[in-house]
């Protein structure tokens, strides 16, 4: 008898699920075809400057703007973002964006979106595909040219303080090994430490783009180089705020006038902070809005033209003081922001 | 004379803590052939500094973590892998509270005490959660314990609202840095009170030979009237509390609950502290000091790798040498065969004394 009840029990139960999920589907396709939906497999929100990529695409793709927004967090797993691509694909999205979290391993997924036939816009990080026609477009940081402008305000920085002839020692607290940022930021540093006679690259290690691990490697790093280290070159600004704590600690003083200056990437808010106060002595933005160019190939997609491959967001650079006032780099001129509370509170995120 | 001596350096080595200590002084010891001032301590700015008040510091957390995974181990033969999402948990928690849902706050927006408390309580909840399913519903512990692996930093996620919530006060700070003018790193401190009030309470009253019982046989101990239900779901809640003070200290580091980071992959590095003490994964007797000395190893390992400039791209795979190097140094099958090439070499030499006489 009891028996019989519970399965009765679940058997309504099943029913009603069944009937749930019916409603639900008939429901997302009343409200499709009104609608764009785009897919976004975020990353995670590990850093300011996530948090503010994601609310940039929320804000563009809301459903005020005539799209519905599935968005998924990743927890910084690639099998999660997999996993997410292969559901947008079940749901029939119109649009997949992916903010990858590793440059590689997409070929499988990306191909299953193509024959699909749903259009994939990879933000931020680049994918590296032995097939082109993958993905659509590229929205994100030129990384490489990120870390030429840091280096080349370096460069002009040294100089205005007379400081370019004697021998200047660099340590590099890298990013998540194997991310675009990582790569590009290191490059941009390597080439510049090999055209300068005088600069030293002293070590390299990755801070994973945390606070507590950019804390721990300057401890070590303090304790290995001590009074050498000139400046700390940090691949985002998470890591800067922990290698300040760690210079802090151990007595150092940092900023301009400082035992060692700490160059940071990124531009977040509390990063922009750090650079008021002349903590961070140059930041360079690494711009996370890029949901509005993302419409503007969505919107060039729907009116069946073509859009370029890669695009660029522009990127400024933040200083401390206005000592240099504009980088050139590849023969075109950057300008460089003297960072004021005004110039903060004037950014959108 | 010699039979007092070979006896007291056969007690040395038989001892179940000598393999641990060894492979511990040995990864330090490598450090002296590149930076012969590994072992230096000095007063710099204020406080300790040096290479081994590094290591002491930042095992800090790892060692909290062990001492409850030593426990979980020991009582149920399985390991919790959900602490470091459980630290995630306790450290949004707690940040959440004191910034009062802002993402960055300058001062308290509640009661300190309160959300200290809070994100305990929240942490042994997790922690009881687990305990319940291994306990009282005989799951596994490590598909019970995968549940709160893959949700808490979801639920960290939820609580904090996927942001990076600073709290940036004074006060919040010490935990993980330091208390007033004490040289000593906060950290630390919670190490040695965390490691003292367990091996007391192990050695005072007759938790740890319960634990240990029902670690070896469950049915039994249940036969001879202890609650094996009762110790195992204890465990487990007291694995949770411990990980929800790591988390906090983690977090108190960087003023901040970051919820993705705070506690990523340090329940596998709490499983090997707890292996490379000497401790058997599958329950039963423990050894509290060993899975400690384990957990130092580890961080030794870390900053080691670091002074030695070893680039971060390759450090997992040394990392992962030196690991395989160590366990299977303290495997029953290399010390079995160890003592048997002893064993045939003392027989050889007592035939060919014997030969002489």
């Amino acid at each position: 008898m009891r028996k019989k009840l519970i399965a009765v029990l679940m058997t309504a139960c099943m029913a009603l699920s069944f009937a749930a999920c019916g409603s639900k589907s008939t429901g997302g396709e009343n409200s499709d075809k009104k609608q764009i939906t785009v897919g976004f497999s975020q990353v995670g929100a590990e850093s300011d400057w996530r948090t503010a990529n994601s609310k940039s695409m929320k804000e563009t793709f809301s459903e005020a703007n005539g799209y519905k927004l599935i968005f998924d967090d990743a927890q910084q797993k690639q099998e999660n973002q997999i996993s997410a691509i292969r559901n947008f694909i079940q749901q029939e999205v119109d649009y997949i964006v992916l903010a990858p979290v590793t440059e590689s391993g997409w070929d499988t997924v990306l191909k299953e979106a193509k024959d699909a036939k749903i259009p994939v816009i990879i933000v931020d990080r680049m994918v590296k595909v032995s097939d082109d026609s993958l993905y659509t477009a590229w929205v994100g940081s030129n990384f490489e040219l990120e870390g030429k402008k840091a280096c080349a305000w370096l460069d002009a920085y040294l100089k205005a303080n007379k400081k370019d002839t004697s021998e200047i020692n660099i340590v590099d607290i890298q990013g998540t090994i194997g991310a675009s940022a990582q790569i590009g930021r290191t490059n941009g540093l390597e080439a510049a430490v090999k055209e300068h006679s005088n600069w030293n690259l002293l070590a390299k290690e990755s801070g994973e783009f945390t606070q507590a691990k950019g804390q721990e490697v300057m401890e070590s790093m303090i304790k290995q180089y001590g009074k050498k280290i000139n400046v700390v070159y940090c691949e985002n600004d998470n890591e800067a705020f922990g290698a300040i704590d760690a210079l802090t600690t151990a007595g150092y003083k940092v900023g301009k006038d400082g035992d060692v200056i700490v160059m940071s990437f990124d531009s977040t808010n509390a990063g922009l902070t750090d650079v008021t106060s002349g903590k961070v002595i140059l930041d360079t933005e690494c711009n996370p809005l890029h949901g509005p160019r993302v419409k503007e190939i969505i919107d060039k997609l729907q009116a069946k033209q073509s859009v370029d491959k890669q695009q660029y967001v522009d990127e400024e650079i933040f200083a401390a003081d206005d000592t240099v006032k504009s980088v050139t780099v590849d023969g075109k001129e950057y300008k460089v922001t003297a960072t004021t509370k005004d110039v903060i509170s004037k950014r959108a995120y | 004379m010699s039979n007092e001596k070979t006896s007291l350096i056969k007690r040395i080595t038989s001892h179940p803590l000598f393999m641990p200590i060894v492979c511990l002084i040995v990864v330090l010891l490598v450090n002296v052939i590149k930076r012969p001032d590994f072992f230096k301590i000095s007063i710099n700015n204020g406080v300790l500094y040096g290479y081994l008040i590094d290591i002491i510091n930042r095992a800090s957390e790892l060692v909290i973590l062990a001492i409850g995974m030593t426990l979980v181990t020991a009582s149920s033969g399985g390991q919790d892998i959900s602490v470091g999402a459980v630290m995630a948990v306790a450290a949004a928690v707690c940040c959440e509270i004191l910034s009062g849902g802002e993402v960055s706050t300058n001062e308290f927006a509640n009661s300190f005490v309160l959300a200290i408390v809070a994100a305990l309580v929240v942490s042994a909840l997790c922690g009881a959660f687990n305990g319940f399913l291994v306990a009282n519903l005989h799951i596994q512990p490590m598909v019970a314990t995968l549940i709160l692996f893959t949700a808490g930093r979801g639920i960290a996620q939820l609580v904090t609202k996927g942001q990076i919530t600073y709290v940036r006060v004074g006060t919040y700070k010490v935990a993980g840095g330091y208390i007033g003018k004490c040289p000593i790193p906060t950290p630390i401190f919670f190490a040695i009170i965390a490691v003292l009030i367990a091996y007391l309470v192990l050695k005072k009253t007759a938790l740890g030979l319960y634990i240990e019982s029902v670690g070896v046989n469950g049915s039994a101990s249940r036969l001879v009237g202890l609650n094996s239900t009762k110790i195992k779901f204890l465990t487990y809640v007291i694995c949770g509390l411990l990980a929800g003070v790591a988390g906090l200290v983690a977090s108190s580091r960087i003023y901040s609950a970051d919820a993705n980071n705070i506690g990523l992959n340090l329940e596998m590095d709490a499983i090997l502290a707890v292996a490379l003490g000497g401790n058997l994964l599958s329950g039963g007797k423990f050894s509290l000091m060993g899975s400690v000395i384990g957990a130092y190893t580890i961080q030794a390992l870390t900053t080691t790798l670091y002074a030695m400039n070893v680039s971060s791209d390759q450090l997992p795979v040394y990392k992962a040498i030196v690991v395989i190097i160590i366990v299977i140094l303290q495997s029953p099958v290399f010390r079995k065969y160890i003592a048997d090439i002893k064993k045939k070499r003392a027989v050889n030499k007592q035939a060919m004394e014997g030969g002489r006489s």
